[in-house]
């Protein structure tokens, strides 16, 4: 009990004093970056308890307060900070809400992407051959198209193949299915290089002298060796994944507007801007703007301080 | 040389043919076109007449076959949602989208070599600077709401520019233009701008960074070690051997825009073929989306093979081994 207190907090003075953590509070944007973040994934995680109304009630909605411009404009309601839409909806509650949205989006389609990615990349990487030929003309193909077009390729075939009356209730499920299928293959790229580096490394070599069989190689010596590029294509994946959601929703082939991400707010919001309406469709952007940029930089900032050349 | 190009050659048809077989699976497996074309109540009998027009009750090899033939002469088939021939409707947008991309290029162009020689020239310079924190969040912003913006302040606040639709169009054959009136401009210069825009800060940084390279590099010491003007130096030695990597990405870049016209033509209502597509995701209407498919992928590998081949007839150190594509 005594050691192994002793042993976690050695184990955090010594990440605390390595050169990652001391490279993150050499920068300052980073640091700025890393906060703003957080704060937007809390800020949409806790929407249903932090939301000043609930945009979903229609109960508490009324058509009275509808295009109400922000608090700080002439004319503007002190109860709706950043004004509200043509429905009487709070437009900085439906932000939340919609940001959560974006964010769940994204972290899942990364999560899958980057688990698929893994396991193809490590197994074309390890055993070469056919299937790892296959693998790679496939993903020549699919990397020399714009993700944005192979996305709209997938989520219209998978909308070919569901029932029409089924695509509003699909959608989350779809756009996580086509920006994961996008994806992957940069995951599985870079794991299949430093998988096949790794397996003419001595401690592969001598794992299978002694005989351990090739899945446990794989995954149990090789695999946390390969981690480390991933770790910085999935931050900079995560900045992607959210900007192909909020494209799509755009788009129209994304977020039903009856369960909006911010795609789809600026969608909508799009068809007030000639009435003067701005903020409806401003303050989305704004925060999808500024999310991106934030986990853009915070990518960045990893992929320099875990590159060796840069040392 | 002879035999790269055959590789090459043969390397574009294998692409090729494989994106067909994606197009035709999606059009033979996803949904069933018969029932897609016919109206609900249609009988059984007419249902059977349409299998057999279409092929369908051939072996899927056949299929296949005439599928790729007929591709290759142009049918692309008959639009679910339009009840229409695919390819009507793509000659009747075509224009619209290659004019939109040809205009935004050329922007893109024109704006953002000179900025980037500029940038590179004067690096620590005020306006190097700035340049290189407005591209920065030129990259970031999605260009969809770089459009909105566009709007909002060029056609709602200052109402200067339409902000939908091409204007007044004139036709020349069979091809539409908006070159030629004045609405037909105006209503070029926003789609183009938010279309070029980002491509203008990744020729930008491009530029700026080929041409540090290259500026550091012996034979400019050289040239200037021979007297030679800073203008000569910089744009007759430096800048003509940035060119070669711009050209090449500017090149690869035209097949992107493409596939970005489909943000910019639905934010502009612009009646190209991004605008088809999207109707088309929208309404699962395959033969579109495969015709789409099909000419995007038809670009890009045209687009990749010249590069190729440009490279290969401009660098001679490719030219011995025969290069290792």
């Amino acid at each position: 009990m005594n050691i192994s207190n002793l042993v976690s907090v050695k184990t955090v003075v010594h990440v605390l004093d390595s050169d990652l953590v001391y490279s993150f509070r050499k920068s300052r944007v980073t640091v700025i970056a890393t906060i703003v973040t957080l704060g937007i994934i809390l800020a949409s995680i806790l929407s249903p308890w932090i939301a000043p109304h609930d945009p979903f009630d229609v109960a508490t909605l009324s058509l009275l307060d509808s295009e109400l411009p922000p608090a700080w404009v002439e004319g503007g309601d002190a109860r709706f900070l950043l004004g509200t839409d043509n429905q009487g909806r709070d437009v900085l509650s439906v932000i939340l809400y919609g940001s959560r949205i974006s964010l769940a989006v994204g972290f899942i389609s990364v999560a899958l992407a980057m688990t698929f990615g893994i396991f193809f990349g490590i197994l074309s990487g390890y055993f070469g051959g056919v299937i790892d030929a296959l693998f790679m003309r496939i993903a020549d193909v699919m990397l020399s198209f714009p993700t944005i077009l192979v996305a709209l390729l997938v989520s219209g075939i998978v909308r070919g193949i569901l029932p029409r009356e089924m695509h509003e209730n699909a959608a989350l499920v779809v756009l996580i299915f086509a920006i994961a299928v996008t994806t992957w293959v940069q995951y599985a790229r870079t794991v299949r290089g430093s998988t096949m580096v790794e397996r003419g490394r001595e401690y592969v070599m001598a794992a299978r002298l002694v005989g351990r069989n090739p899945f446990a190689i794989i995954f149990r010596h090789i695999l946390p060796n390969v981690l480390g590029p991933v770790l910085v294509i999935a931050t900079i994946n995560l900045a992607m994944a959210i900007l192909i959601e909020a494209t799509l929703s755009f788009l129209g082939v994304g977020m039903p507007s009856t369960n909006p991400s911010l795609g789809t707010l600026i969608r909508v919001g799009n068809e007030f801007l000639f009435s003067g309406v701005w903020w409806v469709v401003i303050f989305p952007s704004l925060t999808l703007v500024v999310l991106v940029l934030a986990v853009n930089l915070m990518g960045d900032w990893l992929r320099d301080a875990l590159n060796p050349k840069l040392r | 040389m002879l035999a790269f190009i055959l590789r090459r050659l043969l390397q574009s048809v294998m692409v090729m043919l494989a994106v067909a077989l994606i197009a035709f699976v999606m059009f033979r497996f996803v949904g069933d076109p018969v029932n897609s074309m016919l109206p609900e109540n249609a009988s059984t009998k007419d249902r059977q007449e349409l299998r057999t027009q279409l092929g369908l009750d051939a072996p899927v090899m056949t299929q296949f076959w005439i599928f790729v033939t007929g591709t290759a002469q142009g049918k692309f088939g008959i639009s679910y949602r339009n009840k229409r021939p695919v390819n009507d409707l793509i000659a009747e947008r075509l224009p619209a989208t290659l004019e939109l991309v040809f205009v935004a290029a050329l922007f893109a162009l024109i704006v953002g070599v000179p900025m980037g020689v500029y940038s590179a020239l004067n690096r620590h310079g005020i306006v190097s600077n700035v340049l290189q924190v407005v591209s920065l969040i030129g990259i970031s912003v999605p260009t969809f709401v770089t459009g909105i913006l566009l709007i909002l302040v060029f056609s709602v606040w200052l109402n200067w520019l339409p902000s939908f639709g091409r204007g007044d169009v004139v036709k020349i054959g069979w091809w539409t233009t908006g070159f030629i009136t004045i609405s037909g401009l105006k209503s070029l210069v926003l789609p183009a701008v938010m279309l070029g825009l980002f491509q203008v800060t990744l020729i930008m940084r491009l530029v700026r960074s080929e041409m540090l390279e290259v500026l550091r590099s012996d034979f400019i010491r050289f040239a200037r070690a021979r007297g030679l003007t800073d203008r000569a130096v910089h744009f007759g030695h430096a800048f003509r051997n940035t060119l070669m990597p711009v050209i090449t990405i500017v090149g690869l870049q035209l097949g992107s825009m493409f596939a970005f016209a489909i943000i910019t033509e639905t934010v502009f209502q612009w009646p190209g073929m991004g605008l088809l597509f999207i109707q088309a995701v929208n309404f699962a209407d395959i033969p579109v989306m495969s015709a789409y498919l099909i000419l995007v992928a038809f670009v890009f590998v045209l687009i990749n093979m010249i590069v190729d081949l440009l490279y290969f007839a401009v660098d001679p150190r490719l030219s011995v081994t025969g290069g290792s594509t």
